[in-house]
């Protein structure tokens, strides 16, 4: 280290720009910690200590008498459905308006540019989905469980709604990035834009799109045990009333159901995109 | 061959599996579409729909809104931040190779953020409520540690790809490991390890907007709130104000994110 050449090299020709951006980090996210009311020491405060750890060391063991685990089952199950039914329905909603946003098929605008009707319907679809999906599906499972009260349909109405909009973007945007030529020669030879979709563009793109919708689901189901929190059923809201209750051994064992549950829908998600591929 | 043989009749099975999972799902939840899409109820949707409208704006409650908005965004970029710095840190053993005590550490580690990972925000905030009370703390906290998960892995894996020949140059003529990975591997891989964080948080601000259902403060809080005692026009002015604030992070975060790529 001490040798001649060797000593030069070690000083750091990006010291001063490293430290001047860490510096910085560090008066910008001084307002951070004042607005966050940010301070650990409320974490290390005795009596709180002592709570949390009462609530903890009862995670072990998890609960696993049968009727628990029956119960257990019964909640994934329809965290599952939830997911699943919401899904179809997104899809449902997705499937047609994108249809109606993608300018892949639009007639008038392959010969110049598109027809100012056409163009004025697409923006206010596009707009729809927008707003379908910049509310949170928490935010529209609240005003669900509002309307239709507690279970399962807030919950499946609400994954329905914000993941049409997700989908119906994305799904657009797939078909807009596929190749113009094909869907375009159909066009132009007079073919129907049901035909140029099915036999020009949904060939090249129908991977990504089944792909897309398969990692949705595995979402969904993530998202359908966020939805339990505000009483739209399954294991969120066995969840929330156990962690309620303190009842430390029945939030493990949700807890340890909930991550087989994310790491299998992750798993069989990545076995059939890879099928798809 | 035996591939395409198989595909059709794998790409058809795959087919039933979902259209049966589909159906039983249906058949199993006890859906109400009767209570739902009956005229009445419709009518009352409509009606419910309708009575958001105007949103409130009074000044004190607009000035009370804001001060929630920023609650939020300071909860979404710190918790982004302390993710950013965590994540790093466990992402070092996470992408670590080796010998036995590296490989050990490697598989610990990435344990470790699996397990951050696949808890959602909401749960870790619902879990933390206990040790830090209520308010925008414990949902900074739980922001943090669901994304130091997320971009834990991430950066581990960025870190993996990197090209290995700048850092081997500076460890055989003996610079030891911490400036090996200071000045060989953080320079290839900080613009990436910069635009995943960025993508975090925009996933974050929309996280942090609905945290506060739990009770970890926030715009979130504030709607659950008015929505509990049916105050229609004040909610409606909280989810513009979620709207707005989602729509500006994800402005200047895509503006950054393009000045990253150039």
């Amino acid at each position: 280290m001490s040798s001649a050449p060797a000593a030069p090299a070690l000083r750091d020709p990006a010291l001063m720009q490293r430290w001047s951006l860490l510096l910085l980090v560090a008066v910008l996210a001084w307002p951070l910690l004042v607005w966050t009311e940010f301070n650990p020491a409320t974490l290390a405060d005795t009596r709180s200590l002592e709570h949390t750890w009462r609530f903890v060391r009862d995670f072990v063991p998890p609960r696993h008498d049968n009727e628990f685990l029956v119960l257990l089952a019964r909640e994934t199950w329809r965290t599952v459905a939830i997911a699943t039914v919401g899904m179809a329905l997104a899809w449902l909603i997705a499937v047609p308006l994108a249809l109606l946003v993608t300018s892949r098929l639009s007639v008038s605008a392959i010969a110049s540019r598109m027809d100012a009707w056409p163009a004025a319907l697409r923006q206010i679809v596009r707009w729809v989905l927008v707003v379908l999906r910049s509310i949170p599906e928490l935010v529209w499972a609240l005003v669900f469980v509002r309307v239709v009260g507690l279970g399962p349909t807030a919950g499946v109405l609400a994954i329905a709604i914000a993941y049409g909009g997700m989908l119906g973007k994305v799904y657009a945007e797939i078909l807009e990035s596929s190749d113009a030529t094909p869907s375009q020669a159909l066009l132009r030879n007079g073919s129907g834009r049901l035909q140029a979709l099915l036999f020009a563009a949904l060939p090249q793109c129908s991977s990504e799109l089944v792909s897309y919708t398969v990692y949705r689901w595995e979402c969904a189901i993530r998202s359908s045990v966020v939805l339990g929190f505000v009483g739209a059923g399954g294991l969120g809201q066995q969840l929330d009333s156990a962690a309620k209750m303190f009842a430390g051994p029945e939030v493990s064992a949700i807890l340890l159901v909930f991550m087989a549950l994310v790491w299998l829908s992750d798993r069989v998600s990545l076995v059939l995109r890879r099928w798809m591929a | 061959m035996n591939v395409a043989s198989n595909t059709p009749r794998r790409g058809s099975l795959v087919v039933v599996a979902v259209l049966a999972l589909v159906v039983a799902s249906f058949v199993s939840l006890d859906l109400r579409w009767a209570d739902f899409l009956a005229p009445e109820a419709l009518r009352k949707m409509l009606a419910f729909g309708v009575s958001f409208f105007p949103p409130e704006t009074a000044p004190a409650f607009l000035r009370k809104t804001l001060g929630a908005a920023a609650e939020t965004f300071a909860m979404s970029l710190l918790g982004t931040l302390i993710a950013a710095a965590l994540g790093l840190l466990l992402a070092l053993p996470a992408s670590a190779k080796g010998g036995m005590a590296a490989r050990s550490l490697h598989g610990v580690a990435r344990l470790l953020l699996n397990a951050l990972r696949s808890i959602p925000e909401l749960v870790w905030a619902s879990l933390l409520l206990i040790a830090a009370g209520l308010g925008p703390f414990p949902g900074t906290l739980a922001l943090a540690l669901h994304t130091t998960g997320v971009l834990g892995r991430l950066f581990a894996d960025c870190i993996e790809n990197a090209a290995p020949e700048p850092a081997l140059a500076l460890r055989v003529r003996g610079v030891g490991s911490v400036r090996v990975f200071l000045w060989a591997t953080l320079p290839q891989v900080l613009p990436q390890l910069m635009s995943y964080s960025l993508y975090r948080w925009e996933n974050n601000i929309r996280a942090a907007a609905v945290l506060g259902v739990v009770g970890a403060g926030g715009l979130g809080q504030m709607l659950y709130y008015h929505l509990g005692l049916f105050q229609m026009h004040e909610t409606c002015t909280v989810l513009l104000a979620m709207m707005l604030l989602v729509a500006a992070v994800d402005a200047v975060s895509y503006a950054a994110r393009r000045g990253l790529a150039r």
